[in-house]
């Protein structure tokens, strides 16, 4: 029986519901954002300058009233449902496998060993081992910082008491883009380890089970 | 137990509500929901941050229509629904007048700090002035809208001087708004008339697609 509105709890299971749709909706809503961050950039590209090829082929070029609607639309579904996820992971007690306890680093760095081949022996079994920890947790804050910076991009006179925080506008767009960035170096890593992991991992983050 | 095949096919159905409730999304306009919003919560009550003088810079003179025909003889026009007024420049700059550098910002994304000294817009107002305002170029190819509440706001400037020299010609000689609380295209150069009005005026780059409350 699916029940969206209750909270699924059930042994076999491997991720809640609510986190496999918190999942599942930003995956859509983080790609319409960089999709929109990306025709703002095009108006005045700072800090990097993508090849000519690379705009016109991604349809990026004179379109910084259309990203502006977008970004300034998806910007309330996306931080929406980034707020619902830490809430619930929060409150659910999920917090518990997320957060990286005590030993966390140097077991991070064992993963990262076990990962590149040297180390040979199997990695403790874990829910999340500890590498997956600081990612995950790690994109949660990048999330926070993303919102931050990108509210004193948005209202800057407004909410001028962020730029005390961000070291004033133009550093608060440096660190929205790099920000971004990263959330591009995470998603490839991201789809490398969910290949390797395999299918039934896969499986795991759609329908619940493993 | 739920098998996987049925998961999916719900994940997959999932899916196809989710496009269509995105496609729903983009249907609203943004920018008439954002405003609602910052209106509501801030509006434009706040000082915008100034800055010491040494770090003003000349902006980039970006945008120059309504900025083409010689002007000769300029006056600026004021008309509100009791009726209509010229003033000289002279007259502009026997108002009080305020100095000050205000972070310049872009729709692009550049900012520039910049000095400017004129006159608070609010010192031409009339007394019981209407829900909005409409400045125009003389030639009327570039236009700007504002809510009254941004208009009467101390640090929005009629302009005169940049940097403490007289205003050039591309920089919307002689008379520009300065409004610090909206992006850079609400600031516009080489004002011709301004009209209290109680609807909704037109906006240059409203019509091109931007938001036309464009606030900071």
């Amino acid at each position: 029986m699916w029940r969206p509105w209750s909270f699924p709890f059930q042994m076999m299971q491997k991720h809640p519901l609510a986190i496999r749709w918190f999942h599942w909706l930003n995956f859509p809503l983080l790609s319409l954002m960089i999709w929109s961050g990306l025709l703002i950039y095009w108006a005045n590209d700072a800090f990097f300058a993508f090849p000519d090829w690379f705009y016109k082929r991604a349809n990026l070029e004179f379109r910084l009233s259309d990203g502006m609607q977008y970004h300034f639309l998806f910007m309330w579904l996306f931080a929406i449902n980034g707020v619902a996820y830490v809430t619930y992971t929060a409150l659910s007690g999920e917090w518990r496998a997320l957060i990286p306890g005590r030993g966390a680093f140097a077991q991070a760095f064992q993963v990262v060993l076990h990962d590149l081949g040297i180390r040979k022996e199997p990695l403790p079994v874990a829910k999340y081992n500890a590498a997956q920890q600081f990612a995950y947790t790690g994109v949660v804050l990048m999330g926070l910082g993303s919102l931050v910076t990108g509210l004193a991009i948005y209202r800057p006179v407004q909410l001028g008491f962020l730029h005390a925080l961000v070291g004033g506008y133009q550093n608060a767009r440096t660190i929205h883009f790099l920000l971004t960035v990263s959330y591009v170096g995470f998603f490839l890593v991201h789809i490398a380890q969910v290949v390797r992991a395999g299918w039934s991992n896969f499986q795991a983050m759609v329908t619940g089970h493993e | 137990m739920s098998n996987p095949r049925r998961s999916f096919l719900k994940f997959g159905l999932g899916g196809v509500a989710l496009g269509f409730g995105l496609r729903q999304a983009l249907s609203i306009n943004p920018h008439e929901w954002n405003e609602a919003v910052t209106r509501r919560l801030f509006g434009a009550r706040r000082l915008t941050p100034t800055f010491p003088a040494s770090q003003a810079k000349d902006p980039r003179a970006n945008g120059d229509v309504g900025l083409e025909e010689e002007v000769q003889d300029w006056q600026l026009r004021i008309e509100d629904p009791s009726g209509q007024r010229q003033l000289t420049l002279a007259q502009l700059q026997a108002l009080p007048t305020n100095s000050m550098t205000t972070e310049l910002m872009c729709v692009e994304g550049w900012s520039q700090v910049v000095s400017w000294k004129g006159t608070p817009l609010r010192n031409i107002a009339p007394a019981q002035a209407p829900e909005y305002v409409s400045l125009k170029t003389p030639d009327e190819l570039y236009y700007v809208g504002l809510d009254l509440e941004s208009a009467l706001h101390p640090q929005t400037l009629l302009a005169w001087e940049m940097n403490g020299q007289p205003l050039t010609p591309e920089h919307g000689a002689p008379l520009r708004l300065v409004i610090p609380v909206k992006y850079g295209i609400k600031n516009i150069k080489r004002i011709g008339t301004i009209q209290f009005t109680p609807h909704r005026p037109k906006d240059y780059w409203n019509d091109r697609g931007y938001d036309w409350y464009a606030a900071l």
